[in-house]
């Protein structure tokens, strides 16, 4: 078991879901309000990591981060280092890679609220950002916790982009899932398989955990 | 051959009260616009004026009452027109002006009440009071609280407190905010009677300090009676009648009037004769053997209008009978008889004219009434209303 690795991986995650918390709200605020034409455009853009291959999604981060990019030279002249195959490259394209998995859920519950309840607030003299604070987003707590916990364990599990955009780094840009990779490659399968067990028992305690917290009721006790 | 009965359906502007009331009171409201329902397209298109107090939006469901509280209230645009407040536009077309809903200060109860389901009934009531520092906050919300009676739910969420109580709430939640105008949307709906006229009670008691336009909008025409100073009927979109419940309800001029206030027997009629020096005329109804003595009216022999009787003031008898005050008795048969929860509505053909005549259970039973039975229907001239054709 690779703890350097594993610590990582769960740094990543966490960092990832807590900015897609921040970046997430707007989008998924302007996905379900909007009244824009186009908007299905953007939807499908948001949409694309779920169906894209990692490594089509990390190439094309790595092109963008790169010294030739508009953006890789500014972070270059800002820090002396390109952000390919550094932890802070892995962030933006783990937040690309993992951003529907947030951006969804929160759309979601946002739009699950009752349109009757913005109509009130609005004619108690609440404008609409206001409303989204006091009425909007109190009501959408189970959407921004599934967001979260999705997008943290979606993280936790990434190969592809990681590969692609952070190499493979010992300490920098090592996860977890890389770390499996390796050892399967060095027929190290006894080491492979209890960093992969750990990896699905992390995953399942808080997808299980998402699940529990956002059940009605228990139609049927599970201590019965 | 017009009859002169017509009440024309006048963009009302009314009485010599208009003058003596504050200009600021006054909601002035002229608006068109269409949209697609189910028929096909609906078209709005109404002009009024509300002074302080009630005023009733009375209409069937599907007359565009909400829609309209929703054009007043900015939560949908209207095609074109003025929506003012005070003299205030909130709305003008020609201007290009459209003040946004939440700076508006129109307080809205909707039918279904929307009270916020995460915050305590106290947390709702104070929701719209925003600018107000804390302490002032929650002093007037215990204000009004205490004056809703409501006070002892403070704490409880909306899924907690019984209907009524909910209604209470909401209703507070918008009072507590001073609106400029107040747009209720069948708030009573769902209350029993003594729930309801205790709320109509302190509804009345806060707009005597308040003095704001309030549109109430009912399908229900004993709230009309119960509530109005001003009626306005809406049918389709349009304004068909406006002004003083006992007015418009009780002397229906329009047919989509007669409908909307509960006309079960409305039958095309010609006048035949004139008694002047009784007040009243006869008019023969339709192409059966009927003739109905009637109120007066200014018409003339041969003109053509209609007749709206209500099935709960005509009386069956079993024999015929004598010595009544009443001027029409007509011999029929019993065609059907159809039980709508307590009461019996009951067809009776009188040569070729059908009434629909409503009766009590125990009426039935001890006339012995079925069907094929013959029996006579009492008409009193006051009962019947005319309108014109």
């Amino acid at each position: 078991m690779n703890w350097e690795a594993f610590w990582l991986t769960v740094r990543l995650a966490a960092i990832v879901s807590t900015l897609l918390i921040v970046i997430g709200i707007p989008i998924a605020y302007w996905l379900t309000y909007s009244r824009w034409r186009w908007k299905f455009l953007a939807e499908a853009v948001v949409a694309l990591p779920i169906v894209l291959p990692p490594t089509v999604l990390g190439f094309y981060v790595l092109v963008a981060l790169g010294s030739r990019s508009p953006l890789g030279r500014w972070w270059e002249s800002l820090t002396g280092h390109t952000l390919a195959f550094t932890f802070e490259g892995l962030v933006i394209g783990s937040l690309i890679y993992s951003l529907p998995f947030a951006v969804q859920p929160f759309a979601a519950s946002f739009g699950a609220v009752d349109s009757k309840l913005l109509r009130a607030s609005a004619s108690l003299g609440h404008s609409p950002v206001h409303t989204f604070r006091r009425i909007v987003l109190p009501l959408s707590k189970a959407g921004l916790v599934t967001g979260f916990a999705l997008s943290f364990a979606h993280t936790l599990g990434e190969f592809g982009v990681v590969l692609m955009v952070g190499g493979n780094i010992p300490g920098v840009t090592r996860t977890i899932s890389i770390d499996i990779y390796d050892q399967v490659e060095a027929a190290n399968y006894s080491s492979a398989n209890w960093t992969a067990l750990v990896l699905l028992i992390i995953s399942f305690s808080v997808l299980s955990t998402v699940y529990g917290l956002n059940r009605r009721s228990w139609a049927v006790g599970p201590w019965r | 051959m017009a009859v002169k009965i017509i009440l024309p359906a006048r963009p009302a502007s009314q009485s010599a009260l208009a003058s003596m009331e504050p200009i600021s009171s006054e909601l002035e409201v002229r608006i068109r616009k269409r949209y697609p329902n189910p028929e096909g397209t609906f078209n709005l298109n109404v002009h009024f004026r509300a002074l302080a107090g009630f005023t009733i939006l009375f209409g069937a469901s599907g007359a565009g009452k909400t829609t309209l509280l929703d054009c007043i209230a900015g939560l949908t645009d209207p095609d074109e027109g003025r929506i003012a407040i005070g003299g205030e536009d909130l709305y003008d077309s020609e201007n290009k002006r459209d003040v946004a809903a939440w700076k508006r200060l129109i307080g809205y109860v909707h039918q279904d009440l929307a009270l916020f389901p995460h915050l305590t009934a106290e947390e709702n009531v104070a929701y719209g009071l925003r600018t107000l520092s804390d302490s002032d906050r929650r002093a007037r919300t215990r204000e009004i609280l205490t004056a809703f009676r409501i006070d002892h739910l403070r704490g409880r969420r909306p899924a907690q407190i019984s209907g009524g109580e909910r209604q209470r709430v909401a209703l507070a939640r918008t009072l507590v905010t001073n609106p400029r105008a107040l747009l209720l949307d069948e708030p009573l709906a769902a209350l029993d009677r003594p729930t309801k006229s205790s709320l109509v009670a302190d509804l009345r008691k806060w707009n005597q300090h308040h003095r704001v336009p309030i549109l109430f909008v009912t399908h229900s025409s004993e709230e009309v009676f119960a509530l109005g100073d001003e009626v306005i009927m809406l049918d389709t979109g349009r304004i068909v009648a406006q002004g003083h419940p006992h007015d418009v309800m009780r002397a229906p001029r329009l047919e989509t009037v007669a409908h909307l206030s509960g006309f079960e027997n409305i039958f095309d009629a010609t006048v035949t004769t004139l008694h002047e020096a009784r007040g009243s005329m006869t008019c023969h109804l339709g192409t059966g053997e009927v003739d109905l003595e009637t109120p007066l009216v200014r018409a003339e022999i041969g003109s053509r209008l209609r007749v709206g009787i209500r099935a709960g003031d005509l009386l069956l008898a079993t024999v015929s009978p004598q010595g009544l005050s009443a001027r029409n008795i007509l011999p029929g048969t019993i065609r059907r008889l159809v039980q709508k929860d307590v009461m019996i509505s009951t067809i009776v053909d009188c040569g070729g004219t059908e009434f629909e005549v409503h009766l009590t259970l125990a009426a039935r039973d001890d006339l012995q009434l079925s069907v094929g039975k013959n029996v006579w229907v009492v008409v009193k001239t006051y009962s019947c209303h005319l309108m014109g054709g």
